[in-house]
Order: structure tokens, then C-alpha cells, then sequence
């Protein structure tokens, strides 16, 4: 099976700090991909140059078979690789409504927007995504007067609503109750039926029970890949990462 | 809330004008719609894009600047200009040459506006320079010009600018009827800009804007290339005061480098942030009251004009954000409780 995507030997250079050391990484279809390791490990740094956020220095990333290393954000939005931020940015101003038309899927470039009209087709499709998110009641309301967890969900609809193959998740549950956690946590499998998910995520309860595959990163180099019971028995991850859990369990998360 | 009947009253109360004001104060009121003309645009680019513009003086010196040329030219009837003379030119410039037709003038006057503002703002947006640095710049592209217009006397009447004129289209431009046609046309570019700044401020563009006011990286991220229509918003308001400096100079017959110095072009601002600068017709609203009120001082207390535009500037940005606009808003909230439809003005946060 061919990867979504593959990072190869990706170097971040930050004027003398290596964020990341030359990291590969393979992300199937349908796929969720957890990324865990220690603050400084240079998880969100990768997420930021896969979106073209952050420049790599040094190595390619490739979707598919595009090399998207150079491509601006708006490109590599465009042919399909979404990113959710990790504080909720939605458009506090344009109603929930709005928020979704602007992320549908559609042509972005100036001249069709000028015309743009919201089709019969399109209504229906974004009432469908706000039910799935709860928020179909909500969709005259201005974004920016949704409860925390509402946004969060907001943006994951709006993530959601430009069927992207690949996205991008930076710590989606951070100031979610144990309720709207378990819902991320189902609907991240119901996700993977139709795209790959790399998932940033420190809360280790979570990664546990929602996860397959796990990366472990450390001080900007992938440690190891597996299930989270393998990468649990790593000699390398224990040292580093869990081995402080003999003492300090708590302080790494875990 | 459907307000299409406020606005049709009114631009018809524009346009019966003639019929109720004076000779002196119809004039002063089509100086003042061409001002409304600036106005549009800085709402446009200031409070839906977020785009804060000191240098909107330029576009409408330009305007005026190439409109004015035509009319220096008809005025000295195939001589050389006077103020050329003075200066001991000898032959018309050749970039002064085109500007004998009408035609070629009045499209100047909304393409090199459109030009410099494309150019300017391509620079600044393409290298991710925004805010007060975006400011900052546009202000000194005013200085570049306006030293260069003062500084270039042979060619442009240095601090005089242009003056002198008396026809337009072989019309007298003092007898009253040229006077009250201007007028009208003036009214008419109005409707016209606000209509169709209007459309595209309630479509899709219109959320994409304010969406880039607020979260421009978002907006990146959801595939939108930001820069694009930024630089097409601040162009198109850079063509709006092309278009509303060349009425100016039709109605004013004079432009001179210090209508369009640092100090009008934050006059301009103000005229919106008054007014109410995410409101399209509050800015119109702004530039009117604005510029009646310091005709009104400066007729009878010539001191007290900068001193009350800067305590108006401190009132508005500390107690009324959203400026008159935003009052009348409140009381129409008021007034019919709760029962607002889509409310399609761009929304500000008033912290």
C-alpha cells in the first residue's frame, strides 16, 4: 500500500537549535497516527512542516507522490492536508454557519469567490456536518459566543467539512470534558474511514485507548514505532521517557 | 432587519439636494460625497480587512492630480500651462501630453491609484508585513509623494498645485447647472461604489475578509491565499479615492500637494472610525457630519478645528468603538428586541 505520506530525513533548523534531527515518518490510508513524546521533542515542529507552517532546512516531505516540501500553506491545503491549531482558532465574528462555508471545499481563488453562492447540494452537506457536531442549533450564533468545547468542536467540523486525506490534529482534547473526549476519541476512528489522522496528544489515558500505532519522538528524532504496549516495553523509550515514571510519573504524563 | 428603505430615502434625499440647499452649501455638500467616496474604501479595507491605511492622501492626489492636468490643459487652450511658463519651461512635458484627452484623464485617475496601492500593498502583504509596519509605510509612500509634488514645480505647480481652470467638456465649470450636473454625478458614483462595495462585502468575500481581520492564519489554512485579496481590497479602495479625487478636483478646481499631505490622510481615517468604520454607510454618514462640522468651526472659530479632531479621535476610540454607526445600531437593538434577522454589517469587537 502507498503512504500518504512520507517525511524523509526531515532537518529544522532554528538558527542553530535542531527541532528536528532528521525525521522519517510513513502514514498510511486510513490510518490514525498518535505522536507522543516529551515537551521539546519537536511533535508540533513536524505537524509545522508538513503544513508548510514551518520550512524544512533540510530533507522532503512527500503526499502521495507530491513533493510539498517548498509549496505554500494555501497549496498544500488545497491538494488535501488539513491541520487543526491546538487553541481553538475559529472566526469569533462570522457565525457558525459562515465559519463552515468558508471551509468547505470549494475554489478558493478570488475570482470564483466574487461569484460564489451557497447551492442547494452545499446547504444540505454543511447542515449534515453541523448535526454531526452538535451544532446544527447553533448556526446563527456568532462563533466567538460557543462555550470552549463547542469550538473546538466547530473546528473540528470545519476540518471535517473539506474532506481532506490527510489531518493534522495538534492536541484536540486539551479543555474537553470527559464526555466531549469520548466522542473526539470514537469519532477519530469513524474519521479514518475516510483519511489518514496524525494525532499530537499528551494525555496518555487517551492515547492508550484511542490508538494503533504510536510514534515516539525525542529531542527532534522519531525513538520508535509500534503499538502502545510495545512501545511501552522499549528499553530507549523507558530510559527517556517513561524511565522518569519510576519517580516522577506524573510529571511526564504518564 | 431589512434597512434598504433607509437607504433609499436616503440617496434620494442625496439627490433632491439641489432642490433645498443653497448655491455655497450644495457645493460644499458635493466636496463632502466625494469624501464619502474615501470613505467606503477605508470601511472597506480598515474595518472589514483590518487593513489600517494612513496614506489614503496619495490615491486621492492622484486622482485629482490627473483629472486636474486635463483641466489645466483645456483652461490654457493649446499654450503652455502658466506656472510652466513661470518656471521657465519651454515645451509641454510629454507625460503631461496624454492628459489633453478627457478620456485618457479619467482613466488615469482611477489606474494609478489602483497601480501604486497594487504595488505597494503586493510588497508589504507577499512578505507577511502587517499592522502598524503596514501603516507606517503607507505613510511614508505620502511623504515620498508629496515632497516630490512640492519639489517638482515645473511640472506639477509645486505648493500652488493646480489651479485656474474654467471648462470641462467646453462647460463652464463656474455656471451653476455644470455645478449642480457634478453634483449629481458626484451622488451618483456614490450610490453607485456603495452598491457594489455593498454586494461584495454580503457575499462570500465579505466573510473571507472579516475571516482574515480575525484569524489570517486560519485562513491560510483553509486554503485561501490571504494576500491576494488584500492587496485586491486595498487596490479597489485606492481606486475609490482615484475616482472620488478626480470629483473633487471637477468641483473644488483646486488640488494642491497639501490636500493630499499626512494630515488629510488621517482625516480619512477618522471620517470612518466616526462614522463607524465596519459600517459601510456609517462611513459615508462620518464623512458628512466629519467635514460639516469643521466647515461649521472653521467658519466661525478657525483655532479650535485641530483641537476638537483630536478630543472627537480620544472620545470615539475610548467610549464609542463602533462609532456613530455602532449607536444607531444599539437603538435599533433596542427598539425591536431580539427579533435582528442576519445581521450583515461586518462585526467589530468593541474591546
Amino acid at each position: 500500500m502507498k503512504p500518504v505520506l512520507m517525511c524523509r530525513d526531515v532537518v529544522v533548523d532554528f538558527d542553530g537549535f535542531r527541532a528536528l534531527q532528521g525525521v522519517d515518518l510513513a502514514v498510511y490510508p486510513h490510518e490514525v497516527r498518535f505522536l507522543i513524546g516529551p515537551n521539546g521533542a519537536g511533535k508540533t515542529t513536524l505537524l509545522d512542516v508538513i503544513c508548510g507552517r514551518t520550512r524544512a532546512t533540510d530533507g522532503r516531505v512527500l503526499f502521495f507522490s507530491h513533493d510539498i516540501t517548498q509549496r505554500p500553506e494555501y497549496e498544500i491545503v488545497q491538494i488535501g492536508i488539513a491541520r487543526k491549531f491546538q487553541s481553538p482558532s475559529i472566526f469569533p465574528f462570522l457565525t457558525v454557519w459562515e465559519n463552515m462555508e468558508l471551509a468547505m471545499r470549494q475554489d478558493r481563488r478570488l475570482r470564483s469567490v466574487l461569484r460564489a453562492k451557497l447551492t442547494g447540494e452545499e446547504k444540505e452537506m454543511m447542515a449534515a456536518q453541523l448535526e454531526r457536531i452538535g451544532l446544527l442549533d447553533e448556526r446563527h450564533r456568532l462563533a466567538g459566543s460557543l462555550s470552549h468545547g463547542q469550538k473546538q468542536w466547530l473546528e473540528i467540523g470545519m476540518q471535517l467539512i473539506q474532506r481532506p486525506q490527510l489531518l493534522l490534529l495538534d492536541e484536540p482534547i486539551a479543555g474537553m470534558s470527559a464526555a466531549e473526549r469520548e466522542r473526539t476519541g470514537e469519532w477519530l476512528h469513524e474519521m479514518a474511514e475516510h483519511c489518514a489522522v496524525i494525532i499530537v496528544e499528551h494525555d496518555m489515558d487517551f492515547v492508550r485507548r484511542y490508538s494503533k500505532q504510536v510514534t515516539v519522538m525525542h529531542e527532534g528524532k522519531v525513538l520508535c514505532e509500534g503499538s502502545m504496549d510495545e512501545v511501552q516495553q522499549n528499553e530507549q523509550v523507558i530510559d527517556v521517557y517513561l524511565g522518569r515514571g519510576k519517580n516522577a510519573c506524573c510529571a511526564s504524563g504518564m | 432587519m431589512n434597512k434598504r428603505w433607509e437607504y433609499w430615502l436616503f440617496f434620494a434625499a442625496l439627490f433632491l439636494a439641489p432642490f433645498y440647499l443653497t448655491e455655497f452649501r450644495l457645493s460644499l455638500l458635493g466636496k463632502f460625497l466625494c469624501f464619502a467616496i474615501v470613505a467606503v474604501g477605508i470601511s472597506l479595507i480598515w474595518g472589514y480587512t483590518g487593513i489600517l491605511s494612513l496614506g489614503h492622501g496619495v490615491y486621492f492626489g492622484l486622482g485629482a492630480y490627473c483629472m486636474a492636468m486635463y483641466l489645466k490643459l483645456e483652461a490654457s487652450r493649446g499654450h503652455l500651462p502658466d506656472f510652466m511658463e513661470w518656471s521657465g519651461v519651454r515645451e509641454l512635458p510629454w507625460f503631461w501630453k496624454p492628459f489633453a484627452h478627457p478620456i485618457v484623464a479619467i482613466i488615469a485617475a482611477i489606474v494609478l491609484p489602483t497601480l501604486l496601492a497594487a504595488l505597494l500593498s503586493y510588497l508589504t502583504f507577499k512578505n507577511r508585513i502587517q499592522g502598524v509596519y503596514f501603516s507606517l509605510l503607507s505613510q511614508a509612500v505620502v511623504v515620498v509623494f508629496v515632497t516630490l509634488f512640492i519639489g517638482k514645480q515645473e511640472w506639477t505647480g509645486g505648493t500652488n498645485g493646480l489651479t485656474n481652470f474654467s471648462t470641462v467638456f467646453g462647460f463652464s465649470l463656474s455656471s451653476p447647472l455644470t455645478q449642480i450636473v457634478l453634483y449629481w454625478l458626484t451622488a451618483a458614483v456614490l450610490a453607485l461604489i456603495f452598491v457594489m462595495t455593498r454586494r461584495l462585502t454580503t457575499g462570500r468575500l465579505g466573510k473571507v475578509l472579516i475571516a482574515i481581520r480575525d484569524a489570517e492564519n486560519r485562513v491560510r489554512f483553509l486554503g485561501f491565499n490571504p494576500t491576494v485579496y488584500k492587496v485586491f481590497v486595498y487596490s479597489l479602495s485606492a481606486a475609490f479615492a482615484g475616482v472620488a479625487g478626480a470629483l473633487f478636483v471637477l468641483q473644488v478646481g483646486l488640488i494642491s500637494p497639501e490636500m493630499m499631505g499626512i494630515i488629510p490622510s488621517i482625516e480619512m481615517v477618522l471620517w470612518a472610525a466616526v462614522g463607524g468604520r465596519h459600517s459601510l454607510m456609517g462611513a459615508i454618514i462620518g464623512a458628512i457630519v466629519m467635514n460639516t462640522a469643521k466647515s461649521f468651526l472653521s467658519e466661525n472659530y478657525p483655532d479650535l478645528w485641530l483641537l476638537f479632531l483630536g478630543a472627537l479621535f480620544v472620545v470615539v476610540v475610548l467610549f464609542v468603538p463602533k462609532g456613530l454607526a455602532g449607536i444607531y445600531e444599539s437603538l435599533a437593538a433596542v427598539r425591536i428586541k431580539g427579533k435582528r434577522g442576519h445581521e450583515r454589517e461586518a462585526r467589530v469587537d468593541v474591546s
